[in-house]
Protein backbone atom coordinates (compact mmCIF):
# COMPACT_ATOMS: atom_id res chain seq x y z
CA UNK A 1 0.00 0.00 0.00
CA UNK A 2 1.15 3.75 -0.54
CA UNK A 3 1.20 6.20 2.01
CA UNK A 4 -1.09 8.54 -0.16
CA UNK A 5 -4.37 8.43 1.41
CA UNK A 6 -6.68 6.15 -0.49
CA UNK A 7 -10.14 7.10 -1.76
CA UNK A 8 -12.58 4.48 -0.62
CA UNK A 9 -13.93 4.19 -4.50
CA UNK A 10 -17.68 3.28 -2.58
CA UNK A 11 -18.24 6.72 -1.62
CA UNK A 12 -18.16 7.81 -5.22
CA UNK A 13 -20.45 7.57 -8.00
CA UNK A 14 -17.92 6.30 -10.73
CA UNK A 15 -18.54 9.18 -12.76
CA UNK A 16 -17.60 11.93 -10.14
CA UNK A 17 -13.42 9.89 -10.10
CA UNK A 18 -10.94 10.49 -13.05
CA UNK A 19 -10.72 7.41 -14.51
CA UNK A 20 -6.77 6.91 -13.23
CA UNK A 21 -7.92 7.22 -9.74
CA UNK A 22 -10.28 4.28 -10.22
CA UNK A 23 -9.63 0.92 -8.55
CA UNK A 24 -12.48 -1.81 -9.44
CA UNK A 25 -10.02 -4.19 -7.07
CA UNK A 26 -11.65 -2.05 -4.15
CA UNK A 27 -12.60 -4.26 -1.64
CA UNK A 28 -15.28 -1.48 -0.12
CA UNK A 29 -17.13 -1.29 -4.41
CA UNK A 30 -17.43 -5.52 -3.28
CA UNK A 31 -18.76 -5.31 -0.51
CA UNK A 32 -21.26 -2.82 -1.06
CA UNK A 33 -21.66 -4.11 -4.35
CA UNK A 34 -21.16 -0.96 -6.53
CA UNK A 35 -18.76 -2.75 -8.61
CA UNK A 36 -21.42 -3.21 -11.79
CA UNK A 37 -21.35 0.61 -12.67
CA UNK A 38 -17.34 0.77 -12.13
CA UNK A 39 -16.64 -1.71 -14.89
CA UNK A 40 -19.37 -0.05 -17.07
CA UNK A 41 -17.65 3.13 -16.76
CA UNK A 42 -14.12 1.58 -17.63
CA UNK A 43 -15.83 -0.36 -20.55
CA UNK A 44 -17.21 2.95 -21.93
CA UNK A 45 -13.92 5.29 -21.38
CA UNK A 46 -11.11 3.17 -20.85
CA UNK A 47 -11.57 -0.45 -21.23
CA UNK A 48 -7.36 -1.12 -21.07
CA UNK A 49 -7.05 1.14 -17.84
CA UNK A 50 -4.28 1.51 -15.92
CA UNK A 51 -4.32 1.38 -12.02
CA UNK A 52 -0.85 2.59 -10.67
CA UNK A 53 -1.45 2.19 -7.00
CA UNK A 54 -3.63 -0.36 -4.77
CA UNK A 55 -3.30 -3.21 -2.28
CA UNK A 56 -1.91 -5.97 -4.80
CA UNK A 57 0.50 -2.77 -6.52
CA UNK A 58 0.03 -1.45 -9.89
CA UNK A 59 -2.19 -3.57 -12.46
CA UNK A 60 -4.34 -3.39 -16.01
CA UNK A 61 -7.46 -4.01 -15.88
CA UNK A 62 -9.22 -5.59 -19.09
CA UNK A 63 -12.78 -5.09 -19.31
CA UNK A 64 -14.61 -5.92 -22.64
CA UNK A 65 -15.71 -9.55 -23.67
CA UNK A 66 -13.11 -9.45 -27.00
CA UNK A 67 -10.16 -7.91 -25.30
CA UNK A 68 -10.74 -10.48 -22.76
CA UNK A 69 -10.92 -13.48 -25.08
CA UNK A 70 -7.74 -12.39 -26.90
CA UNK A 71 -5.94 -12.23 -23.95
CA UNK A 72 -7.16 -15.31 -22.34
CA UNK A 73 -6.44 -17.40 -25.65
CA UNK A 74 -2.67 -16.06 -25.98
CA UNK A 75 -0.90 -17.89 -23.36
CA UNK A 76 2.13 -16.73 -25.70
CA UNK A 77 2.38 -13.69 -24.50
CA UNK A 78 0.64 -13.59 -21.01
CA UNK A 79 1.82 -15.91 -18.61
CA UNK A 80 -0.47 -17.38 -16.01
CA UNK A 81 2.74 -17.80 -13.47
CA UNK A 82 3.30 -17.44 -10.95
CA UNK A 83 -0.42 -16.85 -9.71
CA UNK A 84 -4.21 -16.74 -11.59
CA UNK A 85 -5.30 -14.10 -8.80
CA UNK A 86 -4.96 -10.56 -8.46
CA UNK A 87 -3.07 -11.31 -4.83
CA UNK A 88 0.85 -11.99 -4.79
CA UNK A 89 1.78 -14.69 -3.83
CA UNK A 90 3.07 -14.94 -0.19
CA UNK A 91 6.83 -15.54 -0.93
CA UNK A 92 7.28 -18.16 2.05
CA UNK A 93 4.74 -20.10 1.36
CA UNK A 94 4.44 -21.04 -2.67
CA UNK A 95 1.39 -22.75 -4.04
CA UNK A 96 2.46 -24.39 -7.46
CA UNK A 97 -0.89 -25.53 -9.40
CA UNK A 98 -1.45 -26.13 -12.98
CA UNK A 99 -3.73 -23.40 -13.46
CA UNK A 100 -0.93 -21.28 -12.32
CA UNK A 101 1.89 -22.97 -15.29
CA UNK A 102 2.09 -22.14 -18.28
CA UNK A 103 2.56 -25.16 -21.47
CA UNK A 104 4.26 -27.26 -21.94
CA UNK A 105 4.22 -28.24 -17.61
CA UNK A 106 0.46 -27.41 -17.82
CA UNK A 107 -0.65 -29.52 -19.85
CA UNK A 108 1.32 -32.14 -18.88
CA UNK A 109 -0.21 -31.76 -15.40
CA UNK A 110 -3.84 -31.22 -16.51
CA UNK A 111 -4.39 -34.33 -18.46
CA UNK A 112 -3.14 -36.56 -15.39
CA UNK A 113 -6.59 -35.25 -13.82
CA UNK A 114 -9.15 -33.86 -16.82
CA UNK A 115 -10.23 -37.29 -17.86
CA UNK A 116 -11.99 -37.51 -14.18
CA UNK A 117 -14.76 -35.29 -15.17
CA UNK A 118 -14.52 -35.53 -18.86
CA UNK A 119 -17.94 -36.72 -20.51
CA UNK A 120 -17.88 -40.14 -20.57
CA UNK A 121 -16.87 -40.32 -16.91
CA UNK A 122 -19.58 -37.38 -16.14
CA UNK A 123 -22.14 -40.22 -17.74
CA UNK A 124 -21.51 -42.75 -14.79
CA UNK A 125 -21.82 -40.36 -12.45
CA UNK A 126 -25.04 -38.32 -13.16
CA UNK A 127 -27.12 -41.13 -11.43
CA UNK A 128 -25.54 -40.53 -8.44
CA UNK A 129 -25.12 -37.30 -8.32
CA UNK A 130 -29.35 -37.27 -9.42
CA UNK A 131 -30.18 -39.30 -5.93
CA UNK A 132 -28.21 -37.13 -3.66
CA UNK A 133 -29.53 -34.28 -5.14
CA UNK A 134 -32.99 -35.42 -4.56
CA UNK A 135 -31.79 -36.76 -0.88
CA UNK A 136 -30.84 -32.87 -0.46
CA UNK A 137 -33.96 -31.31 -1.36
CA UNK A 138 -36.57 -34.10 0.30
CA UNK A 139 -34.75 -33.43 3.34
CA UNK A 140 -35.90 -29.60 3.22
CA UNK A 141 -38.07 -27.72 5.58
CA UNK A 142 -41.28 -26.43 3.57
CA UNK A 143 -43.11 -22.85 4.55
CA UNK A 144 -39.86 -22.93 6.58
CA UNK A 145 -36.82 -20.29 6.59
CA UNK A 146 -33.58 -21.47 6.31
CA UNK A 147 -30.12 -21.10 4.52
CA UNK A 148 -29.90 -22.19 0.97
CA UNK A 149 -26.20 -22.04 1.06
CA UNK A 150 -25.79 -24.07 3.68
CA UNK A 151 -28.58 -26.72 3.23
CA UNK A 152 -28.50 -26.98 -0.46
CA UNK A 153 -25.65 -25.22 -2.52
CA UNK A 154 -22.34 -25.96 0.44
CA UNK A 155 -24.06 -29.57 0.89
CA UNK A 156 -23.89 -30.62 -2.91
CA UNK A 157 -20.91 -29.06 -3.94
CA UNK A 158 -18.93 -30.49 -1.18
CA UNK A 159 -20.80 -33.96 -2.07
CA UNK A 160 -19.42 -33.94 -5.22
CA UNK A 161 -15.66 -33.06 -4.10
CA UNK A 162 -15.50 -35.69 -1.46
CA UNK A 163 -17.07 -38.37 -4.52
CA UNK A 164 -14.10 -36.76 -6.96
CA UNK A 165 -11.58 -37.62 -4.52
CA UNK A 166 -13.26 -40.36 -2.97
CA UNK A 167 -12.54 -38.62 0.52
CA UNK A 168 -13.82 -39.47 3.31
CA UNK A 169 -17.81 -38.75 3.19
CA UNK A 170 -18.06 -37.85 7.14
CA UNK A 171 -15.27 -35.45 6.74
CA UNK A 172 -16.47 -33.61 3.57
CA UNK A 173 -17.45 -30.16 5.34
CA UNK A 174 -13.40 -30.24 6.10
CA UNK A 175 -13.05 -29.89 1.98
CA UNK A 176 -15.70 -26.71 2.28
CA UNK A 177 -13.38 -25.20 5.05
CA UNK A 178 -10.60 -25.87 2.73
CA UNK A 179 -11.99 -23.89 -0.16
CA UNK A 180 -13.04 -21.00 2.11
CA UNK A 181 -9.50 -20.79 3.47
CA UNK A 182 -7.55 -20.72 0.31
CA UNK A 183 -9.46 -18.02 -1.16
CA UNK A 184 -10.03 -16.14 2.12
CA UNK A 185 -7.55 -13.95 4.21
CA UNK A 186 -7.93 -11.65 7.42
CA UNK A 187 -9.78 -8.94 6.06
CA UNK A 188 -12.60 -11.52 4.94
CA UNK A 189 -13.01 -12.80 8.92
CA UNK A 190 -12.65 -16.19 7.52
CA UNK A 191 -9.12 -16.54 9.09
CA UNK A 192 -7.62 -14.37 12.19
CA UNK A 193 -4.23 -14.44 10.24
CA UNK A 194 -1.87 -15.68 7.14
CA UNK A 195 -0.44 -17.73 9.95
CA UNK A 196 -3.60 -19.42 10.93
CA UNK A 197 -4.15 -19.74 6.44
CA UNK A 198 -0.88 -21.84 6.35
CA UNK A 199 -1.31 -23.97 9.49
CA UNK A 200 -5.05 -24.79 8.42
CA UNK A 201 -3.57 -25.61 4.50
CA UNK A 202 -0.73 -27.92 6.11
CA UNK A 203 -3.49 -29.44 7.81
CA UNK A 204 -5.51 -30.03 4.72
CA UNK A 205 -2.25 -31.40 2.91
CA UNK A 206 -1.36 -33.78 5.83
CA UNK A 207 -4.70 -35.10 5.76
CA UNK A 208 -4.03 -35.80 1.65
CA UNK A 209 -0.69 -37.01 2.27
CA UNK A 210 -2.20 -39.65 4.14
CA UNK A 211 -4.73 -40.28 0.89
CA UNK A 212 -1.82 -40.14 -1.49
CA UNK A 213 0.15 -42.88 0.71
CA UNK A 214 -2.93 -45.83 0.86
CA UNK A 215 -2.97 -44.95 -2.93
CA UNK A 216 0.14 -44.61 -4.75
CA UNK A 217 0.29 -48.84 -4.64
CA UNK A 218 -3.39 -49.15 -4.85
CA UNK A 219 -3.48 -49.75 -8.48
CA UNK A 220 -5.76 -48.15 -11.09
CA UNK A 221 -8.50 -45.83 -9.90
CA UNK A 222 -9.82 -42.92 -11.15
CA UNK A 223 -10.48 -40.51 -7.95
CA UNK A 224 -8.37 -37.25 -8.13
CA UNK A 225 -5.53 -38.58 -5.72
CA UNK A 226 -5.00 -41.69 -7.00
CA UNK A 227 -4.82 -40.07 -10.42
CA UNK A 228 -2.00 -37.77 -8.92
CA UNK A 229 0.03 -40.45 -7.26
CA UNK A 230 0.12 -42.30 -10.18
CA UNK A 231 0.33 -39.73 -12.72
CA UNK A 232 3.44 -39.94 -14.71
CA UNK A 233 3.44 -35.57 -14.88
CA UNK A 234 2.33 -35.37 -11.02
CA UNK A 235 3.82 -38.57 -9.15
CA UNK A 236 6.81 -36.57 -8.18
CA UNK A 237 5.37 -33.85 -6.85
CA UNK A 238 6.82 -31.55 -4.35
CA UNK A 239 4.12 -31.35 -1.22
CA UNK A 240 3.86 -27.86 -1.71
CA UNK A 241 3.10 -28.55 -5.96
CA UNK A 242 0.25 -31.61 -5.00
CA UNK A 243 -1.18 -28.90 -1.82
CA UNK A 244 -1.23 -26.23 -5.15
CA UNK A 245 -3.08 -28.92 -6.86
CA UNK A 246 -5.32 -30.35 -4.64
CA UNK A 247 -6.16 -26.34 -3.67
CA UNK A 248 -6.68 -26.01 -7.25
CA UNK A 249 -9.30 -28.81 -7.64
CA UNK A 250 -10.85 -28.41 -4.27
CA UNK A 251 -11.67 -24.58 -5.07
CA UNK A 252 -12.41 -24.83 -8.96
CA UNK A 253 -15.15 -27.58 -7.82
CA UNK A 254 -16.11 -25.69 -4.78
CA UNK A 255 -16.64 -22.08 -4.60
CA UNK A 256 -17.76 -21.75 -8.26
CA UNK A 257 -20.94 -24.37 -8.62
CA UNK A 258 -22.08 -23.53 -5.05
CA UNK A 259 -22.79 -19.70 -5.97
CA UNK A 260 -24.09 -20.78 -9.31
CA UNK A 261 -26.71 -22.80 -7.72
CA UNK A 262 -27.50 -19.68 -4.94
CA UNK A 263 -27.14 -16.85 -7.92
CA UNK A 264 -29.76 -18.69 -10.12
CA UNK A 265 -32.39 -18.95 -7.13
CA UNK A 266 -31.47 -15.02 -6.58
CA UNK A 267 -31.88 -13.94 -10.19
CA UNK A 268 -34.93 -16.06 -10.64
CA UNK A 269 -36.29 -14.15 -7.58
CA UNK A 270 -35.24 -10.76 -8.97
CA UNK A 271 -37.04 -11.73 -12.22
CA UNK A 272 -40.77 -13.42 -11.33
CA UNK A 273 -41.47 -13.01 -15.39
CA UNK A 274 -38.08 -15.52 -16.02
CA UNK A 275 -38.84 -17.88 -13.04
CA UNK A 276 -42.81 -18.11 -14.75
CA UNK A 277 -41.22 -18.84 -18.14
CA UNK A 278 -39.30 -21.59 -16.01
CA UNK A 279 -42.13 -23.34 -14.80
CA UNK A 280 -43.95 -23.62 -17.72
CA UNK A 281 -41.14 -24.80 -19.62
CA UNK A 282 -38.65 -27.05 -17.77
CA UNK A 283 -37.11 -27.87 -21.38
CA UNK A 284 -35.49 -24.57 -21.00
CA UNK A 285 -33.38 -25.35 -18.14
CA UNK A 286 -30.32 -26.65 -19.88
CA UNK A 287 -30.08 -23.22 -21.72
CA UNK A 288 -30.86 -21.11 -18.57
CA UNK A 289 -27.81 -23.16 -16.94
CA UNK A 290 -25.76 -21.20 -19.20
CA UNK A 291 -27.31 -18.31 -18.41
CA UNK A 292 -27.08 -18.24 -14.93
CA UNK A 293 -23.63 -19.35 -14.94
CA UNK A 294 -22.91 -16.13 -17.08
CA UNK A 295 -25.21 -14.31 -14.98
CA UNK A 296 -23.24 -15.33 -11.41
CA UNK A 297 -19.51 -15.35 -13.46
CA UNK A 298 -18.89 -17.12 -10.04
CA UNK A 299 -14.52 -16.18 -10.09
CA UNK A 300 -14.71 -12.29 -10.87
CA UNK A 301 -11.82 -12.24 -12.94
CA UNK A 302 -8.28 -13.81 -13.72
CA UNK A 303 -4.84 -12.46 -13.34
CA UNK A 304 -1.77 -12.55 -16.09
CA UNK A 305 2.11 -11.28 -16.52
CA UNK A 306 2.45 -9.84 -19.98
CA UNK A 307 5.79 -11.73 -21.17
CA UNK A 308 6.67 -8.30 -23.72
CA UNK A 309 5.15 -5.18 -24.54
CA UNK A 310 1.72 -5.66 -26.08
CA UNK A 311 -0.36 -2.70 -27.64
CA UNK A 312 -4.59 -3.07 -27.07
CA UNK A 313 -7.05 -0.95 -27.45
CA UNK A 314 -4.01 1.94 -28.51
CA UNK A 315 -2.46 1.25 -24.73
CA UNK A 316 0.69 -0.05 -24.45
CA UNK A 317 0.84 -3.11 -21.81
CA UNK A 318 4.43 -3.40 -20.53
CA UNK A 319 6.46 -6.60 -20.10
CA UNK A 320 5.75 -8.02 -16.79
CA UNK A 321 2.89 -5.74 -15.72
CA UNK A 322 0.33 -7.48 -13.83
CA UNK A 323 -3.04 -7.86 -16.25
CA UNK A 324 -6.54 -8.36 -14.98
CA UNK A 325 -8.93 -9.95 -16.95
CA UNK A 326 -12.46 -9.00 -15.10
CA UNK A 327 -14.65 -11.61 -16.31
CA UNK A 328 -17.50 -10.21 -14.22
CA UNK A 329 -17.14 -7.29 -16.55
CA UNK A 330 -17.05 -8.60 -20.14
CA UNK A 331 -19.81 -10.92 -19.37
CA UNK A 332 -22.22 -7.33 -19.46
CA UNK A 333 -20.29 -6.12 -22.21
CA UNK A 334 -23.15 -4.93 -24.76
CA UNK A 335 -20.46 -5.05 -27.14
CA UNK A 336 -20.80 -8.89 -27.16
CA UNK A 337 -24.14 -9.75 -25.45
CA UNK A 338 -27.59 -8.45 -26.26
CA UNK A 339 -29.12 -6.81 -23.43
CA UNK A 340 -26.60 -7.92 -20.66
CA UNK A 341 -27.72 -6.72 -17.73
CA UNK A 342 -30.89 -8.83 -18.01
CA UNK A 343 -31.38 -12.47 -17.05
CA UNK A 344 -33.64 -14.20 -19.80
CA UNK A 345 -33.03 -18.07 -19.26
CA UNK A 346 -34.09 -18.79 -22.67
CA UNK A 347 -31.14 -16.35 -24.29
CA UNK A 348 -29.74 -16.67 -27.64
CA UNK A 349 -26.88 -18.60 -27.88
CA UNK A 350 -26.49 -18.29 -23.83
CA UNK A 351 -23.42 -20.40 -23.86
CA UNK A 352 -20.96 -17.80 -25.47
CA UNK A 353 -20.21 -16.63 -22.00
CA UNK A 354 -16.61 -15.71 -20.39
CA UNK A 355 -17.29 -17.74 -16.88
CA UNK A 356 -15.17 -20.51 -18.21
CA UNK A 357 -12.46 -18.77 -19.67
CA UNK A 358 -11.06 -19.42 -23.18
CA UNK A 359 -8.06 -21.06 -24.57
CA UNK A 360 -5.70 -23.78 -22.91
CA UNK A 361 -6.37 -22.90 -19.32
CA UNK A 362 -10.50 -22.91 -19.58
CA UNK A 363 -12.20 -24.58 -16.88
CA UNK A 364 -12.12 -28.15 -16.51
CA UNK A 365 -14.96 -28.82 -14.48
CA UNK A 366 -17.39 -27.29 -16.97
CA UNK A 367 -19.38 -30.06 -18.14
CA UNK A 368 -19.24 -31.29 -14.90
CA UNK A 369 -20.48 -28.19 -13.18
CA UNK A 370 -23.16 -27.54 -15.82
CA UNK A 371 -25.24 -31.10 -14.75
CA UNK A 372 -24.82 -30.99 -11.38
CA UNK A 373 -26.95 -27.79 -11.91
CA UNK A 374 -29.16 -29.22 -14.54
CA UNK A 375 -29.61 -31.76 -12.56
CA UNK A 376 -30.43 -29.89 -9.23
CA UNK A 377 -32.93 -27.59 -11.25
CA UNK A 378 -34.81 -30.43 -12.65
CA UNK A 379 -35.65 -31.75 -9.35
CA UNK A 380 -36.00 -28.81 -7.59
CA UNK A 381 -38.85 -27.59 -10.21
CA UNK A 382 -40.31 -31.62 -10.03
CA UNK A 383 -40.83 -30.70 -6.34
CA UNK A 384 -40.97 -26.63 -5.79
CA UNK A 385 -43.52 -23.90 -6.95
CA UNK A 386 -40.74 -21.67 -5.53
CA UNK A 387 -38.20 -21.17 -3.44
CA UNK A 388 -38.59 -17.93 -2.16
CA UNK A 389 -35.90 -16.04 -1.23
CA UNK A 390 -36.17 -13.48 2.47
CA UNK A 391 -34.61 -10.61 2.27
CA UNK A 392 -30.87 -10.26 0.45
CA UNK A 393 -28.48 -13.06 0.26
CA UNK A 394 -24.85 -12.06 1.96
CA UNK A 395 -21.81 -11.83 -0.45
CA UNK A 396 -18.55 -13.03 0.18
CA UNK A 397 -16.06 -10.06 0.80
CA UNK A 398 -13.76 -10.99 -2.42
CA UNK A 399 -12.86 -9.70 -6.21
CA UNK A 400 -12.39 -13.07 -6.44
CA UNK A 401 -14.76 -15.30 -5.69
CA UNK A 402 -18.14 -13.92 -6.52
CA UNK A 403 -20.59 -15.09 -4.74
CA UNK A 404 -22.88 -15.88 -1.10
CA UNK A 405 -21.95 -16.33 2.50
CA UNK A 406 -25.75 -17.07 3.13
CA UNK A 407 -29.34 -16.71 1.19
CA UNK A 408 -32.44 -17.13 3.22
CA UNK A 409 -35.48 -18.92 1.80
CA UNK A 410 -38.79 -20.24 2.36
CA UNK A 411 -39.84 -23.45 -0.17
CA UNK A 412 -43.13 -23.37 -1.30
CA UNK A 413 -44.01 -26.78 -2.42
CA UNK A 414 -46.55 -26.93 -5.86
CA UNK B 1 -23.05 -24.93 -52.65
CA UNK B 2 -20.54 -28.03 -51.40
CA UNK B 3 -22.63 -30.60 -49.28
CA UNK B 4 -21.49 -31.75 -45.99
CA UNK B 5 -22.52 -34.53 -43.85
CA UNK B 6 -22.37 -34.81 -40.48
CA UNK B 7 -23.29 -37.80 -38.48
CA UNK B 8 -24.34 -38.07 -35.00
CA UNK B 9 -23.10 -40.30 -32.43
CA UNK B 10 -26.27 -42.04 -32.41
CA UNK B 11 -26.00 -42.68 -36.24
CA UNK B 12 -28.17 -39.73 -37.64
CA UNK B 13 -27.47 -38.18 -40.63
CA UNK B 14 -27.42 -34.30 -41.52
CA UNK B 15 -26.59 -33.00 -45.32
CA UNK B 16 -26.24 -29.40 -45.47
CA UNK B 17 -25.55 -27.18 -48.13
CA UNK B 18 -22.13 -24.86 -46.83
CA UNK B 19 -21.70 -21.30 -47.81
CA UNK B 20 -17.97 -21.50 -49.29
CA UNK B 21 -15.33 -19.39 -47.10
CA UNK B 22 -17.61 -19.94 -43.84
CA UNK B 23 -16.00 -22.58 -41.61
CA UNK B 24 -17.72 -25.96 -40.96
CA UNK B 25 -18.14 -25.16 -37.43
CA UNK B 26 -20.47 -22.40 -38.90
CA UNK B 27 -22.21 -24.72 -41.55
CA UNK B 28 -23.54 -27.08 -38.93
CA UNK B 29 -24.71 -23.82 -36.67
CA UNK B 30 -26.25 -22.36 -39.64
CA UNK B 31 -28.51 -24.96 -40.40
CA UNK B 32 -28.93 -26.70 -36.67
CA UNK B 33 -27.15 -29.67 -36.65
CA UNK B 34 -27.25 -30.84 -32.58
CA UNK B 35 -24.18 -31.54 -30.75
CA UNK B 36 -21.44 -28.83 -31.55
CA UNK B 37 -21.85 -26.44 -29.12
CA UNK B 38 -18.95 -24.11 -30.10
CA UNK B 39 -19.25 -21.96 -26.77
CA UNK B 40 -16.37 -19.40 -28.13
CA UNK B 41 -18.32 -18.13 -31.38
CA UNK B 42 -15.32 -19.96 -33.69
CA UNK B 43 -12.41 -18.31 -32.18
CA UNK B 44 -10.27 -22.09 -31.87
CA UNK B 45 -10.42 -21.28 -27.92
CA UNK B 46 -12.67 -23.85 -26.41
CA UNK B 47 -12.60 -27.15 -28.48
CA UNK B 48 -16.47 -27.71 -28.21
CA UNK B 49 -16.69 -27.93 -31.89
CA UNK B 50 -14.73 -31.34 -32.09
CA UNK B 51 -15.46 -33.38 -35.06
CA UNK B 52 -13.50 -36.84 -36.36
CA UNK B 53 -12.85 -36.49 -39.66
CA UNK B 54 -14.07 -39.65 -42.11
CA UNK B 55 -10.82 -41.65 -43.07
CA UNK B 56 -11.46 -40.79 -46.89
CA UNK B 57 -11.64 -37.12 -46.45
CA UNK B 58 -8.59 -36.90 -43.76
CA UNK B 59 -5.77 -36.35 -46.37
CA UNK B 60 -7.96 -33.70 -48.14
CA UNK B 61 -8.80 -31.85 -45.12
CA UNK B 62 -5.33 -31.68 -43.22
CA UNK B 63 -3.48 -31.78 -40.11
CA UNK B 64 -4.77 -29.29 -37.22
CA UNK B 65 -2.63 -25.86 -37.11
CA UNK B 66 -0.81 -25.05 -33.96
CA UNK B 67 -3.40 -23.40 -31.68
CA UNK B 68 -6.44 -25.87 -32.55
CA UNK B 69 -3.80 -28.85 -31.50
CA UNK B 70 -3.21 -27.49 -28.13
CA UNK B 71 -6.53 -27.20 -27.45
CA UNK B 72 -7.55 -30.54 -28.91
CA UNK B 73 -4.91 -31.98 -26.60
CA UNK B 74 -6.94 -31.09 -23.82
CA UNK B 75 -9.94 -33.58 -24.68
CA UNK B 76 -9.19 -37.26 -23.08
CA UNK B 77 -11.43 -37.77 -26.23
CA UNK B 78 -9.38 -36.98 -29.06
CA UNK B 79 -8.89 -39.32 -31.69
CA UNK B 80 -5.99 -39.02 -34.88
CA UNK B 81 -8.73 -38.04 -36.76
CA UNK B 82 -9.98 -34.68 -34.66
CA UNK B 83 -10.46 -31.70 -36.04
CA UNK B 84 -12.09 -28.23 -34.29
CA UNK B 85 -14.97 -27.90 -37.14
CA UNK B 86 -14.79 -24.02 -36.44
CA UNK B 87 -10.36 -24.08 -38.16
CA UNK B 88 -12.12 -25.99 -41.05
CA UNK B 89 -12.72 -23.81 -44.17
CA UNK B 90 -15.42 -24.81 -46.57
CA UNK B 91 -13.91 -24.60 -50.55
CA UNK B 92 -15.47 -27.29 -53.02
CA UNK B 93 -12.61 -28.96 -52.33
CA UNK B 94 -14.88 -29.87 -49.52
CA UNK B 95 -17.67 -31.33 -51.53
CA UNK B 96 -19.15 -34.57 -50.07
CA UNK B 97 -16.95 -34.42 -46.64
CA UNK B 98 -18.38 -36.34 -44.15
CA UNK B 99 -17.18 -36.01 -40.39
CA UNK B 100 -18.37 -37.75 -37.43
CA UNK B 101 -19.50 -35.54 -34.21
CA UNK B 102 -18.45 -36.88 -30.44
CA UNK B 103 -21.15 -38.18 -28.32
CA UNK B 104 -20.43 -35.40 -25.76
CA UNK B 105 -18.73 -32.10 -26.61
CA UNK B 106 -15.59 -31.17 -23.81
Amino acid sequence: MSEAPTLNMADFDPQDLALEDIDVSQRSIWIHDKKMSFFERLRNEAPVHYCKDSEYGPYWSVTRYKDIMEIDCNWQDFSSEPAITIVEPEEDFPLPMFIAMDPPVHDEQRKTVQGSVAPANLKLMEETIRSRTQQVLDDLPIREQFDWVDRVSIELTTQMLATLFDFPFEDRRKLTRWSDVATGDEESGIVESEEARQAELYECLEYFTRLWHEREEQGERNDLVSMLAQGEATKNMTPQEYLGNLILLIVGGNDTTRNSMTGGVWALNQNPGEYAKLRNNPGVIPNMVSEIIRWQTPLAHMRRIANKDYVIDGQTIKAGDKVIMWYLSGNRDERSIDRPNEFIIDRDKARQHLSFGFGVHRCMGNRLAEMQLRILWEEVQKRFHMIEVIGEPKLVPSNFVHGYTEMQVVLHSH
Amino acid sequence: MPKITFIEHDGTQHTVDAEVGKSVMQAAMDNLVPGIDADCGGECSCATCHVMVNADWTGIVGEPNEAEDSMLDLNPERATNSRLSCQMTVSDNLDGLIVDLPEFQF
